[in-house]
């Protein structure tokens, strides 16, 4: 039995000079933001800030200087994202065109799709979203059942993506629509869906802490031209499951709680350091572990390997380590988590509070990531 | 891994397969040294590898010691093959010769005046089957190395839940070989844990192998356990446990080749511990009561991993110290140190 993979891989010298470069930026971006906010990190959506990172080249960071990118290292790119995301920057807004939709064009898109998206999004100026999900389709992304039913020179899209991130304010969706009722996966197709097309109605689901990041979106026979099919018909399927190892991978998947984390060591601090070191010193043992884990799918992908397998199991630990974290500020300070007028750390403990449910949910439930582990085992 | 550890790996796993057996384990447990099994390590320098070839050994690193340490957690080898890397990596630096013999560690209270030590070492694994031991002694000028041969040494039985011998050592004005040493005062506690560590993630990935292997035999309800999605959930929850602590071992191997590994040590220490209790339960849980029979041999790797959480520091020991160091350097530093080392 094979397990898992998971080899060092160390940051290269050269990066440290552009860790230093980001960090003065963040420190001059971010002076007056206040803690709460810059705990949204990756939910937190700022079009001036995401174009201010598009004008420094932090944006498409490794693609072809053609599309507007910066054929920058991997490495690069990773270091970029932690600083942004240990800082708490607002990086909600361009993160999954870079992150996600971005790499999906330069895979499968057309040259007339690059052209047409990735020099916006890498100045920060063009957002995307992802239609997967839909109301009688979650965790079984098969059951797919939003059409497009082919018409002359394109398709007609009938149907309802829910629970769509940042669909109310981006400008594209990569969307998964059925093309073939009789087959199963196989019947399955990306497109790249303008958001401003007739027929499309986007309503933002308020939250449970009352905040709007995702939506439903309802297709009233929206015409999308043949030219917007990503791929090819019926491989939606097999392109979705190469997107996912960028999806579940990456730094935002164990410091999404990293905000609460410094509160939570500042608070303690201020009491003298003697209470709580046992758990905060655990905690940085899970968190250093969790970013050499991270580190090693983004040295496999920088060679073009597929790890879909070790990302599910970055995402998975991941997601206990940062759900743990307002429980373990519950269990060693106590203090009443505050919305409005509160100090950071109890502001910062109520915005994580109630947001942490999400994170073993959004990217593959962890019911699932372990479903995928166990395949990896050879269980299933 | 490189290319030379992979056949390191290889060739380790072998050697452990044959000779670090189920009878072995058994007839060690009941107090009998497994010389066949040891001589063979000695004989394929495994116990020096971290010693420089001009002193006698492999001139290896610690992450080519990782692959050697990993395999004796892996095969629960009743040995104290980590205990004889990790003296030999101490005698090496403080120049002074690898002895012929078995070699163990030695952390206690000890004073050392003319070249003579005295004092009490607790816990010394494998001490009852050793010919030396090795100290690590705070004198006025800083560190030195001490190496005791044992045969005047006192000694009191005792074992670990493993049951492997740790046994206290009375010293009294024993003639010792001495060397200055660049190392901490609590270097042998700090590279006994990196060394532990591995091994555990060596167990720990014996505890995957096994549990799959066993979920996928073993039928009730007309098919396998493994086909369940509560066991397979377990499952998974093992094997990235195990995942996890084996990139924290390799990364506090890779940071004590470069240089002060304090820090990636004691993350490393931690992380095992925790990964441990998590995986140990699981592995029971999936075995069922033929697991918890000492017929059955899944319990020579949870005995050890419950024996070595708690050697050469508990995790909880090492977490304390991670965060106090933490709260000392304050919560704004915590993102430039991780990333900075």
């Amino acid at each position: 039995m094979q397990t898992f993979r998971f080899d060092l891989c160390e940051l290269p010298e050269e990066t440290r000079g552009l860790r230093e470069e980001v960090r003065a930026f963040l420190a001059e971006e971010l002076k007056t933001i206040p803690a709460v906010i810059r705990a949204q990190t990756w939910s937190g959506h700022d079009q001036a800030f995401s174009a201010k990172m598009g004008a420094k080249g932090w944006i498409g960071m490794r693609w072809p200087k053609k599309y507007g990118g910066h054929e920058r290292s991997a490495f690069d790119r990773y270091v970029v994202l932690e600083e942004m995301l240990a800082a708490g920057a607002p990086v909600g807004a361009h993160w999954i065109g870079d992150r996600q939709s971005g790499p999906l064009l330069l895979n499968f898109g057309t040259e007339e799709q690059r052209q047409l998206i990735l020099p916006k999004v890498a100045k920060g100026e063009c957002f995307l979203c992802i239609g997967m999900s839909e109301p009688d389709s979650g965790s079984d992304l098969a059951a797919t059942r939003t059409k497009a039913e082919k018409v002359d020179g394109g398709y007609k899209v009938n149907g309802t993506k829910l629970w769509t991130s940042g669909a109310n304010r981006a400008h594209y969706m990569i969307a998964l629509f059925r093309t073939d009722p009789e087959k199963k996966h196989d019947g399955l197709t990306q497109f790249l869906v303008d958001l401003k097309s007739p027929g499309i109605t986007i309503r933002p689901i308020s939250d449970l802490a009352g905040n709007s990041h995702f939506n439903e979106v309802v297709f009233q026979d929206v015409f999308v031209p043949d030219s917007m099919l990503v791929g090819s018909e019926g491989s939606g399927w097999a392109q979705v499951g190469a997107e996912l190892a960028f999806e579940r991978s990456g730094p935002e998947r164990y410091l999404s709680s990293y905000l609460l984390m410094k509160e939570l060591i500042r608070e303690l601090s201020k009491r003298g350091g003697e209470e709580g070191a046992k758990e905060v010193g655990r905690l940085i043992a899970h968190l250093v572990t969790l970013r050499q884990m991270s580190l090693s799918v983004a040295g496999m992908l920088d060679k073009g390997e597929n790890p879909a397998l070790e990302a599910s199991v970055v995402k998975d630990l991941g997601a206990v380590f940062e759900q743990d974290m307002p429980v373990k500020a519950h269990e060693l300070i106590g203090a009443e988590p505050t919305i409005g007028g509160g100090d950071d750390f109890t502001e910062v403990l109520a915005y994580l509070t109630q947001t942490v449910p999400s994170f073993s949910l959004r990217g593959g439930t962890r019911e699932i990531l372990r479903g995928i582990i166990a395949r990896g085992l050879g269980l299933r | 891994m490189n290319e030379l550890q992979t056949i390191l790996s290889d060739s380790v796993n072998r050697l452990l397969a044959d000779y670090s057996t189920k009878q072995t384990i058994v007839a060690a447990e009941q107090g009998e040294w497994p010389k066949a099994l040891w001589d063979e390590l000695v004989a394929n320098g495994l116990t020096r590898v971290l010693v420089p070839e001009d002193m006698g050994g492999a001139g290896a690193t610690w992450s080519d010691a990782y692959v050697v340490l990993k395999a004796a957690g892996e095969h629960a080898a009743p040995v104290p093959l980590a205990e004889a890397i990790v003296a030999g990596w101490i005698l090496a630096r403080a120049g002074i010769a690898i002895p012929d013999g078995i070699v163990t560690l030695m952390e206690g209270d000890f004073l050392l005046k003319e070249g003579r030590l005295s004092g009490k070492a607790t816990r010394v694994p494998f001490a009852r089957h050793a010919t030396h031991g090795v100290a690590l002694v705070k004198s006025g000028w800083g560190v030195e190395a001490v190496l005791a041969p044992l045969d005047y040494a006192r000694l009191d039985k005792d074992q670990n839940v493993a049951r492997e011998a740790r046994d206290t050592l009375y010293f009294e004005r024993v003639v010792v070989e001495t060397g200055w040493v660049e190392l901490p005062e609590d270097g042998l506690r700090l590279f006994g844990a990196l060394a532990r560590s591995v091994q555990m993630a060596g167990a720990l990935d014996y505890l995957t192998k096994q549990s799959v292997a066993y979920a996928n035999e073993r039928t009730q309800f007309g098919k396998p356990i493994g086909k369940f999605q509560a066991i397979q959930q377990q499952l998974a929850v093992l094997s990235t446990q195990s995942a996890a602590a084996g990139i924290a071992a390799a990364h506090a191997c890779a940071a004590a080749d470069k240089g002060e590994a304090s820090f990636e040590i004691a993350v490393a220490k931690v992380r095992v511990d925790d990964a441990s209790s998590i995986a140990t339960s699981i592995a029971h849980q999936v075995h069922g009561a033929i697991g918890f029979t000492y017929e059955h041999g899944l319990h020579f790797a949870t005995r050890r991993l419950w024996a070595w959480r708690a050697e050469f520091g508990s995790g909880a020991e090492w977490a304390e110290e991670l965060g106090r160091a933490a709260m000392e350097r304050g919560a704004d530093e915590l993102w430039p140190y991780v990333t900075g080392r």
